[in-house]
């Protein structure tokens, strides 16, 4: 087992490579001068020309991918180039906001998605299945930042229950301010969770050995959670697994339409200002976050089936 | 009679399935004695299965349905009961065993816990402790050692994992097993110990078992009665002594016929000619009339009943019509 799992984070070496390599390259070769940038318009060709020679820019592209990396692996993520703070500092500040926001999107998601997909399942090709797949449907493909306009323009703007932008301070006020991104966030994901509960708990429904629990006289409460949904789990939890990696960085949308100080955020307003060593130092934060996560979704999968288990164990 | 243990009355089971209503049991009757085998023989898609999982009213709905009849345990109607009602009988009064172990274990639970479940089900009462040793007594009755409690299905073989399914089934000290197809899918050394296996713990708790099975030796080895049944129908029924001795039905005679025999030197077997029939689309009178050697017009347009010979023994077919003591199937 510690052998899978140290074979694993060797694993992250080529994703983070190849990562920083297409993220590097597409940063520097689109057009626009971060120095020109952060002079501003007044800025004489001497001046931008000085500041192209402090950050390095005039070195060849390969060379500087090069120095960036040498920086990387000593732990050095560089600073911005705006305002000169470490971009370490910068994104671990805002990390946190991210993980909170992910959270709460992720628990709106499984509390919605995880019933209604085995409402689903167990009354498949009734009307109450039909109205909760067609509510999936709807949750999946319904944009993020649109349905999170419409309940800020119910729940802030009509109603005044709760507020629309930014991250409260203080436990009651950060739950109030979390309501709104989270159920944004929440209901996208919630559809595909449905969605993959109801054909999962659908494979596992007819098997012989749900038939040979209820043959043993057990409840069909302990039928559904015990012996079907623990063997649908698998497919579930790799969902799961992948809506929180996605939640964690994809959060784009949400966080700027609630001003959300997450890290989504901090990346949208470095790309308009060509900031790269804080683009690539939230885009490396990321990525190694997504594998992280991808790598405990397998270890979950281990607990869950003692199939997998012994896999892991013989050390593939 | 009071020691009758089952009694399955006109019992009528369908499937409505898109190619039609699928005729899967049809006016079936049946008697179980406590401690008595019956053994039910017939081919894949007889109906065998459906009858089985009838009693325990574990008939998937949709698309089946049991349209009428009754099916008395004690002289209580399963049928009429509630679900909730129906549990208390299931694992505890009458249990089951189904075909193919592979497939019947939950792959991520304990073999031991899968055993306690059946327990502590039935007795909410019993403590932790109790219910787990309950649990190993019963693994090592079916010769397993209680020390493999803690593992899971995928690590044992596939005769071991019936002996687990057989512990299931007798876990709750039933009154009546069904075992549906118990051996075939193991390989036939495995086959006969599990058979002799479930039939000394049979004997040691003198529990009633309906065995199903389509094998004609098995059945003469661990039977008392015989059912023999055809699309749905029982065709014959008897002792195994009358069934054995004097084949009355031709489609019984067509089984036997096609079972190599020690005795006789015969260089090919008799196979039974043509296919069972489409089951949504079933003849109009005898089930058995275009595979019949016998047929005639009255066959084909009118459905014989089950006639009870002097002795007792009962067989679906005309050509039996003078021997029969009175007119009621």
């Amino acid at each position: 087992m510690h052998k899978y799992i140290l074979k694993r984070l060797l694993m992250l070496i080529p994703v983070i490579l190849g990562v920083t390599f297409i993220v590097f390259f597409i940063l520097n070769l689109s057009p626009g001068d971060p120095a020109a940038m952060i002079l501003g318009e007044q800025a004489t060709a001497e001046a931008i020309e000085m500041k192209r020679e402090e950050l390095g820019l005039n070195d060849p592209i390969l060379v500087r991918y090069f120095n960036y990396m040498k920086d990387l692996l000593h732990g050095d993520m560089g600073v911005s180039y705006r305002n000169s703070i470490s971009v370490w500092e910068q994104v671990t500040d805002r990390f946190p906001n991210t993980v909170v926001l992910a959270i709460a999107g992720i628990l709106v998601a499984l509390l919605i998605g995880l019933p209604l997909g085995i409402l689903s399942a167990k009354k498949q090709n009734t009307i109450i299945d039909n109205i909760s797949m067609v509510l999936s449907l709807i949750g999946v493909s319904m944009p993020n930042f649109w349905f999170g306009l419409l309940v800020v323009m119910l729940f802030a703007l009509k109603l005044g229950w709760l507020p629309s932008q930014g991250m409260g301070e203080g436990f009651v006020p950060l739950l109030l301010s979390l309501i709104l991104p989270a159920l944004t966030l929440g209901t996208g994901s919630a559809g595909s969770i449905a969605r993959m509960t109801r054909s999962s708990m659908l494979e596992v429904i007819r098997q012989d050995y749900i038939s040979t629990a209820r043959a043993k006289g057990v409840d069909e409460r302990t039928v559904t959670f015990q012996h079907m949904l623990r063997n649908a789990l698998i497919p579930i939890i790799t969902s799961v697994g992948l809506q929180f990696g996605s939640l964690l960085g994809g959060a784009m949308l949400t966080e700027t339409v609630f001003s959300w100080p997450g890290l989504g955020r901090l990346m949208v307003e470095n790309i308009k200002s060509k900031d790269i060593p804080m683009v690539l130092g939230c885009v490396v934060f990321l990525a190694t976050m997504f594998t992280i996560v991808n790598l405990v979704v397998d270890l979950i999968y281990a607990f869950v089936d003692p199939r997998i288990k012994s896999l892991y164990k013989k050390g593939r | 009679m009071s020691d009758i243990l089952l009694q399955i009355k006109d019992l009528s089971i369908v499937y409505a399935t898109e190619d039609g209503v699928v005729q899967a049991l049809t006016n079936a009757n049946l008697t179980l004695r406590q401690g008595e085998t019956l053994g039910l023989v017939g081919e894949t898609g007889a109906g065998k299965t459906t009858l089985a999982r009838g009693i325990m009213r574990l008939i998937p709905d949709p698309p089946g349905k049991i349209v009428s009849g009754e099916i008395l345990f004690e002289e209580k109607d399963l049928l009429r009961l509630s679900i909730k009602e129906m549990r208390k009988y299931r694992g505890s009064q009458i249990s089951m065993i189904f075909q193919d172990p592979m497939t019947s274990l939950n792959p991520v639970m304990t073999v031991g816990d899968q055993i306690r479940e059946v327990i502590v089900t039935h007795h909410p009462e019993m403590s932790r402790q109790d219910a787990r040793k309950h649990a190993e007594d019963m693994l090592e009755m079916v010769g397993i050692t209680a020390t493999r409690y803690n593992d899971y299905p995928h690590q044992f073989s596939g005769g071991m994992k019936q002996r687990v399914v057989i512990a299931i089934a007798l876990a709750g000290e039933p009154r009546l097993l069904i075992a549906d197809e118990p051996t075939t899918a193991l390989d036939v050394t495995i086959q006969a110990q599990v058979l002799e296996m479930i039939h000394a713990l049979k004997r040691k708790s003198n529990t009633a078992m309906l065995l199903i099975t389509h094998d004609l030796g098995v059945v003469a080895q661990n039977c008392d009665s015989v059912a023999i049944i055809y699309a749905g129908e029982i065709v014959e029924y008897g002792t195994l002594r009358q069934v054995y001795k004097n084949v009355l039905h031709p489609y019984t005679e067509g089984l036997f016929g096609s079972v190599p025999s020690l005795e006789s030197n015969a260089r090919r077997l008799a196979a039974i000619d043509g296919m069972m029939p489409d089951p949504t689309d079933l003849p109009k009178g005898c089930k058995f009339v275009d595979r019949c050697k016998y047929a005639t017009d009255r066959c084909r347009g009118e459905v014989p009943r089950l006639m009870e010979m002097a002795d007792g023994h009962k067989v679906r077919c005309f050509r039996h019509e003078s021997g029969e003591v009175n007119g009621n199937g």
